[in-house]
């Protein structure tokens, strides 16, 4: 087993026992950042894993989460884990499908900006028609229930979210080690390469795109659920930005990555808010967390996942050559 | 929709596709030219609306006239920011890659954010203009249209103007029009790129906080107003083809025309309607329309 193996065990069994420590607004806060970490999971599979730079992962996740409310039952029984779970993804799911179909045609810079247009439309429809409450959003009223499991249960929510958490995890993981996920990996470093030898990239880019929505559709379900109430904010572009943030802040092209900038944006949110620590500067906490992402990009261009082997590098020069992080284009 | 309403609202498109085309074509020339994906163009925009509001009690008590001189200061201030900026920081984004960029610029985003809230806080303000522009003009029986957007429309096609005759019949716009379809051979040529560099983004950043100045008595000064510039403008850019002034033009316009009329005839879907346009165009064209 490699150690970066070990991280993710590590990782996972800290956050499980994490409750047990925390009171509830530590386990809360930690609720909270693992979905968003889920989210940027999502997007890592687009933007670190196939190339694909999308804006607009925040619709997938409005919708899933805008879904799980809308499609819950109007009499006042609480709906079935599974079954608005499902409500909530398909959507999601379908949406990235049109949207995949049709941006997947552009390349570079354009691709962003129609995702973002894309994601743009999603967010003025829930933003100007009655459809979702328009701004004042929607609340949830019953949370889902399935035999003995209760979302209304804070520990039992908690153990929904690890749980999707390590399965998106693991599950993707092993995707990109299949077939399909050295396809994407080949079209990330070179797509014409790919189509000479003769692959049709589309259908995977298209997969791809389709997958990563119903990720974050999950995601935004468990945000829904999580908080009880939705508005349009969870479809701005300012969210989608901000995941871009989290996972090129954690390291591009690495799944752990994902996770590692999510909790390091989070926490930095979090740290920068405090008005123990910062006293009356902590109401311009964004003065401060602008600074820190320029300066993380500035001197630690691949993330924070390369930050073991970079302090490594300085402080007792190049060691183990197999350690060294190599430029994105050769990891394949 | 009768006539006069009708009149008003061309107008008025003409007057916003004019105001971000001054925005969009200063980020259509740092993208096309340097390559650098610039989310903070939009905070120009917001500094130079704080500039028009900051500046007109300073300055109107050294030279008087209180809007045309803060323009005229706020002009070269924004002149020496841009050279500055460029110098110290979007400089070392060059050769980094085009999602860096976006990180540093988006961290420049909250900075210049929480300064602008720092320095002259977080109320809506608004700006007033000289008497003589204040007035209105009558359209017929009950309607009128304000003088000053008549003059912001006016301006605007002013610069647009001056910058058409830089590009096409000048040194310095012969070698940004180089800059733009070939960097490298324009380096080979012996032309000093760090400074033309230099000069393009002053130049983009001077015409987006001048944006900003004039636009600031009609939409008034409040958080957040660069931000949402900054998406319609990366729309314009891109829908025009990246690097193209004569694009920028065009799309400007044509969104203008699209979000204005989009208000008045179909409310409820005027937010969707500019984002529908792009998809569209870019479906049809996937890079912009001026873009070969």
């Amino acid at each position: 087993m490699r150690h970066k193996n070990y991280f993710v065990l590590v990782f996972f069994a800290l956050l499980a026992l994490w409750p047990l420590f925390a009171g509830s607004y530590g386990a809360d806060l930690v609720a909270k950042i693992m979905i968003y970490a889920l989210l940027a999971l999502s997007l890592e599979l687009l933007v670190g894993s196939t190339g694909l730079v999308c804006f607009g992962q925040a619709a997938f996740f409005g919708i899933g989460a805008y879904s799980a409310i809308l499609l819950a039952p109007s009499d006042s029984s609480a709906p079935l884990v599974w079954w608005s779970l499902l409500c909530a993804i398909a959507p999601a799911a379908l949406y990235a499908l049109l949207v995949g179909a049709l941006s997947l045609r552009t390349q570079g810079v354009y691709f962003i900006m129609v995702t973002l247009a894309f994601s743009q439309m999603a967010y003025y429809v829930v933003h100007d028609t009655p459809l979702g409450g328009g701004t004042d959003g929607i609340y949830l009223y019953v949370k889902p229930a399935w035999g003995w499991l209760n979302l209304d249960n804070s520990t039992h929510l908690y153990g929904m979210i690890w749980l999707s958490l390590l399965v998106s995890f693991l599950f993707l993981s092993q995707l990109l080690r299949s077939p399909f996920g050295r396809a994407l990996a080949g079209i990330r470093v070179n797509e014409q390469r790919m189509k000479a030898i003769g692959f049709s990239v589309y259908p995977y880019k298209l997969t791809a795109f389709t997958l990563s929505g119903a990720i974050a559709g999950w995601a935004g379900y468990l945000f829904a659920i999580k908080d009880g109430y939705v508005n349009p904010e969870l479809l701005s572009w300012h969210l989608s930005g901000s995941v871009l943030v989290m996972i090129i802040l954690g390291g591009l092209g690495y799944m752990r990555g994902a996770l590692l900038g999510a909790f390091a944006f989070a926490l930095l949110q979090e740290l920068f808010q405090a008005e123990a620590v910062f006293g009356i500067y902590a109401k311009h906490w964004h003065l401060f967390l602008g600074l820190t992402i320029m300066t993380c990009v500035g001197f630690m261009p691949h993330g924070l996942v390369a930050l073991p082997t970079l302090l490594r590098e300085r402080l007792f020069g190049a060691g183990n050559p197999e350690d060294l992080v190599q430029p994105l284009e050769e990891q394949v | 929709m009768d006539l006069a309403t009708f009149l008003i609202q061309c107008l008025n498109s003409v007057q916003y596709g004019l105001l971000l085309f001054l925005v969009a074509s200063g980020l259509t020339l740092i993208f096309g030219i340097m390559g650098v994906i610039n989310l903070a163009h939009g905070s120009f925009y917001m500094i130079g609306a704080y500039m028009a509001f900051a500046l007109a009690p300073i300055v109107s008590t050294i030279f008087g006239g209180a809007f045309f001189s803060a323009l005229a200061v706020g002009l070269v201030l924004s002149v020496i920011l841009g050279y500055v900026l460029e110098w110290a920081f979007f400089s070392y984004l060059y050769e980094r890659e085009h999602l860096q960029q976006v990180l540093m610029t988006y961290g420049l985003i909250l900075v210049f954010e929480e300064l602008r809230s720092i320095l002259v806080g977080d109320e809506v303000h608004g700006v007033t203009v000289p008497e003589w522009l204040n007035g209105t003009l009558p359209l017929n029986d009950v309607m009128t249209y304000p003088v000053y957007r008549l003059f912001m429309s006016g301006v605007c096609l002013l610069l647009a103007a001056v910058m058409w005759i830089v590009i096409t019949r000048t040194r310095l716009g012969m070698m940004i029009r180089a800059g733009t379809s070939n960097r490298e051979m324009v380096q080979s040529l012996g032309i000093d790129i760090t400074l033309l560099y230099r000069i393009v983004f002053a130049i983009g950043v001077a015409l987006a906080v001048f944006a900003g100045m004039i636009a600031a008595p009609v939409s008034s000064v409040y958080p957040g107003m660069g931000n949402s510039v900054l998406i319609i403008c990366f729309v314009v850019v891109v829908i025009g083809g990246i690097g193209s002034i004569k694009g920028a033009l065009i799309a400007a316009m044509l969104i203008g025309l699209v979000d204005t009329f989009g208000k008045v005839l179909l409310p409820q879907a005027a937010g969707v309607l500019v984002y529908v346009l792009m998809a569209l165009i870019l479906l049809w064209r996937p890079n912009g329309i001026f873009k070969n």
